[in-house]
């Protein structure tokens, strides 16, 4: 189906022309303060077969470079420059004849599999009017092709599941569709804007590999947009980093990782948390935020982080040049970081905000969780609902928390762990098992003066700052709330806000701005700062880092380590990203369908890990690496996580585990009809594990 | 973190300094005051301005108009009876000798008064029922929606008229009348919005802290409906007026000697093609309210709504 429309850029010898050519791609949308410019001269060539990773932070203008190229931009949007399309323009062509182009030439894969689907029609059908659309085919036919496709992309017994209705999919399989659609008509080029983000990391791998398999398939060129630098590591052959709306390094994938040139890279990759290595080596936050588009100054946009910035960095923006060897890079400074005779980290001390890594001598206990239960009904119909079965949300869940430690939940979606967070800070009776707060069992706490002196020694830290922060209220008074709550009087907050502030390393003058004035990293300092008013004991910590970009995580990161030991917390993190909990945690819990299946020191865990689910999940997270990442090998599990309605007598984990498929009958009968039980692992205290097959 | 680590830089301009200042975030656009921003993209709406200077101009003729002539609205000129507008009475004179003007002074404070004073009440009431009853939840919540929807599908406008025709038209007794029956709707669209806002993040991390659920209904709920209540509070001014009217019109509102401009109009309604200048001024007066209230309701709604498209038309150059 691939049109082969002469190019007229001249080929050079013996290579294949591109399919997708950007030039001197400008994009702005207006806005209050001025037009904001999202993308400022981005172009590429895209050969076939080939994959184009376009990595940058969030406002960095990766996703508007997408949707410009797929002509998807909001009518309000400024577009300029040039989208060569197998020769042909797409800039400035109207709707119409971009819907001929869309979906032909180039498909797209979204971020979000359930809103790119519609919910009315069935998936067969959307596939079949996708391939109508472009192609003459009878309904039939269309239809075979749709379960070719389907059958394509992994979907089991594609014929039967063609004639059902996207929510009748899980979030990987619903994702699978978007790509078979994407690829239906075989389009020469494939645009994916963070096609995994929104899955968890275990299917996140499944879906790349598909990817890839569509691509082969095809032979189209594919850009894939993401924040994922290991994802990069994995899967690009080019690699494009953008900062501030323009590229400011675009190499081979294997010459950016080796020798990052751009200072921005350099830091960037300084800055991102891995799974993997002997050990963890410190992080370097960027330090500082990136810029806003609006009415950017002069000179290179990242000189203000930059620790190796000249004078003449300031003054001009620099170009996209050549540097022997190492692709194209926007620095003036390329050429010595090239060579090797100039560190782009210009010595930044990784000492700044940290502390040493060594425990403190763990205290009194602060929180202990014992045989927690929580359920919820799962009822159908609308105006009579009926319970039909119970969700077991967590399920004999217990733990223990001391002064001065951290505990990690770790487990992907729908595993319990936000569950037994809330359940934590309801500080009611559970519906099983046993709370005890600092020595208090909740259950029997009545409210008043003690109910509310133990509110105030758990808070929380939510996951996305912009939105636990009260919009309408200016940071100083966010702070003071809890204080009020607490009863202090006006004098010792406003000293206290102070404090606060400080504490977290925000300045005076942020108190009176409001939410929205701030950045990501500065919110989420504010939500800390929030939770520590009160200066409680125990830190509920919700995917604290998973909102903010790598470069600010970092910061937080290091926050976070400096104020337990300074104030002697406990932390109780939840988090899937298992790369941020071994920078954070003392000690981990992996979760499983409402289950802990392994319990232990983080680097015990992640040096040795026992149980089959989470050797499979560290192997799941892709290491920022390309050599490293291509040759390791890798247990992808099949499936994903089944919902919590109905569990299986035995292991919970069995339907998807690796080892009880290798397993012998014996073991494979106790999988089956006995729940494992947590096994210590000799000659580690505290390392535990439940499963029969190991 | 930006100083030069590089002992081979060379030296540096010192035209450069304030050029690294400006460099810094400080000065990003979503600082500029959410006031400021609201008011730049409100004043882009030049409807919405002729509404406000038509609404102060109302104000000010409510206020002061009655010191430009020497009748107020009870004397009665018997010399002048249903007179044309002319030099000795602007506006005309009724059948009683009526000066037209002075009682279209009066009769728009009135109206005014009554009309603001209702939707400010209303919104008020409609706000602590609707939010507090989504955030309150459970019993309660239903207890509270089941109130509205039967007040709602009573029909007020009957009960309003039996209720203030007995308390025999005090306009203080109207503006409570017009209150407790005008509240349900306006209730009702408030709790459907706060469901949506009990469940965000920063009300269950206010929950966390022990901040009891009247401060967070206060705080952290009713705030973040402001664009809502604001634009209901001067659509609830257009709707008073009417009903207001309409009720005096019909005898059940303002009584005599007091005057509003509901009963200029039912006056003035008998003898529309004989003395036409009787209905014409108060209608005129009740239309140019009217339009001024709805225009500012529709410019407040597109410049606190983010997605209008009115609202931003000018951030493009």
């Amino acid at each position: 189906m691939t049109l082969a429309t002469p190019a007229p850029v001249p080929a050079a010898t013996g290579a294949p022309a591109p399919v997708l050519s950007v030039r001197d791609l400008r994009i702005s949308f207006p806005s209050e303060a001025g037009p904001v410019e999202a993308v400022r001269g981005v172009g590429f060539d895209l050969l076939p077969g080939r994959t184009l990773c376009i990595v940058g932070e969030s406002g960095s203008g990766k996703s508007a470079t997408a949707t410009g190229i797929m002509g998807l931009l909001p009518p309000s949007a400024d577009v300029g420059g040039q989208v060569l399309l197998e020769g042909r323009n797409l800039i400035g062509l109207d709707d119409r004849e971009l819907s001929r182009v869309r979906g032909r030439s180039i498909g797209m894969v979204f971020q979000d599999p359930l809103s790119a689907l519609t919910p009315i029609f069935s998936v067969g059908r959307q596939l079949s009017d996708a391939l109508r659309v472009h192609q003459d085919l009878t309904r039939r036919a269309a239809w075979e092709q749709a379960v070719e496709l389907l059958d394509l992309v992994g979907i089991p017994d594609p014929r039967g599941r063609a004639a059902a209705f996207p929510h009748e999919f899980s979030g990987g399989m619903r994702q699978r569709v978007v790509i078979a659609l994407a690829i239906a008509n075989r389009p020469s080029v494939l645009v994916a804007d963070e096609p995994t983000t929104a899955l968890d990391v275990t299917v996140q791998a499944q879906i790349l590999d598909v990817l890839r398999r569509a691509q082969r398939e095809t032979g189209a060129g594919l850009v894939l947009i993401t924040h994922d630098l290991g994802v990069v590591a994995g899967h690009a052959d080019d690699v494009a980093v953008m900062y501030a709306g323009r590229f400011v390094e675009h190499a081979g994938v294997e010459e950016l990782f080796r020798r990052p040139t751009m200072p921005y890279t350099a830091r960037l990759l300084a800055a991102v948390p891995t799974v993997d290595g002997g050990e963890r080596r410190p992080l370097v936050p960027i330090g500082g935020e990136p810029p806003s588009l609006v009415g950017l100054p002069a000179g290179c946009p990242f000189a203000s982080r930059c620790a190796v910035a000249l004078d003449a960095c300031r003054a001009d923006e620099p170009g996209l040049r050549e540097v022997g060897g190492h692709g194209r890079v926007a620095c003036l400074r390329a050429g010595e970081i090239a060579d090797g005779t100039l560190d782009p980290a210009g010595g930044a001390a990784p000492a700044d905000d940290r502390v040493p890594a060594a425990r403190a001598a763990a205290g009194e206990v602060v929180l202990r969780v014992e045989d927690l239960v929580k359920t919820f009904p799962v009822t159908k119909g609308a105006v009579l609902k009926r319970r039909i079965g119970t969700l077991h949300a967590v399920n004999g869940v217990g733990f223990e928390l001391r002064a001065g430690e951290t505990l990690g939940l770790v487990g992907e979606s729908g595993s319990g762990k936000t569950t037994t967070l809330m359940e934590i800070l309801r500080m009611r009776r559970p519906e099983g098992g046993r709370i005890e707060i600092a020595g208090t069992d909740v259950a029997t706490l009545a409210p008043g003066a003690r109910a509310r002196a133990l509110r105030q020694d758990v808070q929380i830290v939510m996951q996305d700052p912009l939105g636990a922060l009260d919009p309408r209220m200016p940071v100083s008074q966010l702070l003071a709330e809890p204080l009020r709550a607490a009863g202090r009087d006006r004098a010792s907050i406003r000293a206290r806000v102070r404090e606060l502030l400080a504490l977290v390393g925000l300045d005076d003058t942020a108190g009176a701005r409001f939410p929205a004035a701030l950045s990501g990293g500065q919110r989420q300092r504010v939500g800390i700062a929030r939770a520590l008013a009160t200066e409680p004991r125990l830190l509920a910590l919700d995917e604290p880092l998973s909102a903010l970009d790598v470069s600010v995580q970092a910061g937080v990161i290091n926050l976070l380590a400096r104020l337990k030991s300074e104030l002697g917390l406990a932390y109780l993190v939840v988090a899937h990203d298992l790369a941020v909990i071994r920078y954070v945690c003392d000690r981990i819990a992996v979760m499983y369908l409402g289950h802990i299946v392994e319990t232990g020191e983080t680097e015990a865990i992640f040096a040795d890990p026992r149980h089959p689910y989470t050797r499979a999940l560290l192997s799941a997270v892709p290491v920022p690496d390309p050599a490293r990442e291509r040759a390791r090998e890798r247990i992808v599990l099949e499936g994903e996580q089944p919902g919590a309605a109905r569990l299986p007598d035995g292991c919970v984990f069995a339907d998807r585990c690796p080892l009880y498929r290798r397993a012998d009958d014996t073991v494979r009968q106790r999988c089956r009809t006995r729940r494992p039980e947590p096994a210590l692992v000799p000659g580690r205290p505290g390392h535990q594990y439940a499963c029969h097959a190991v | 973190m930006a100083t030069d680590a590089t002992p081979h830089a060379p030296s540096r301009p010192t035209s450069d300094a304030p050029a690294r200042t400006a460099a810094r975030p400080a000065p990003q656009p979503a600082e500029l005051g959410l006031g400021r921003l609201y008011l730049r993209r409100f004043v882009r709406n030049r409807p919405a301005v002729a509404g406000v200077v038509i609404f102060l101009l109302l104000v000010l003729f409510s206020a002061f108009g009655g010191r430009f002539t020497s009748y107020a609205y009870t004397d009665a000129d018997f010399t002048a009876l249903t007179r044309p507008p002319g030099a000795a009475h602007w506006f005309g004179t009724n059948q009683g000798g009526d000066d037209i003007y002075a009682c279209a002074v009066h009769g728009l404070q009135r109206s005014l008064v009554i009309a603001v004073s209702v939707s400010v009440l209303t919104i008020v009431v409609a706000a602590l029922v609707g939010a507090g009853a989504a955030y309150a939840g459970g019993r309660v919540e239903r207890a509270t929606l089941a109130l509205v929807h039967f007040l709602l599908i009573v029909p007020s406008f009957l009960v309003l008229a039996l209720v203030s025709h007995r308390l025999a038209g005090d306009w203080r007794v109207l503006i409570v009348v017009l209150t407790v029956f005008g509240w349900m709707p306006t209730a009702r669209v408030i709790w459907s919005v706060s469901t949506s806002l009990r469940e965000r993040d920063y009300v269950t991390a206010a929950r966390f802290m022990g901040v009891g659920p009247l401060r967070i209904v206060l705080r952290h709920i009713i705030p973040n409906l402001g664009s809502l209540l604001i634009v209901n509070l001067t659509l609830g001014v257009v709707t008073t007026v009417l009903s207001e009217t309409a009720l005096s019109f019909l005898g059940f509102g303002v009584q005599t000697p007091d005057v509003s401009l509901g009963t200029m109009l039912a006056d003035g309604a008998g003898t529309v093609t004989s003395a036409p200048w009787l209905f014409a001024f108060p209608a005129g007066l009740v239309v140019l309210l009217t339009v001024s209230m709805t225009l500012i309701g529709d410019g407040l709604r597109d410049a606190l709504d983010p997605t209008s498209v009115t609202g931003s038309a000018g951030g493009r150059r």
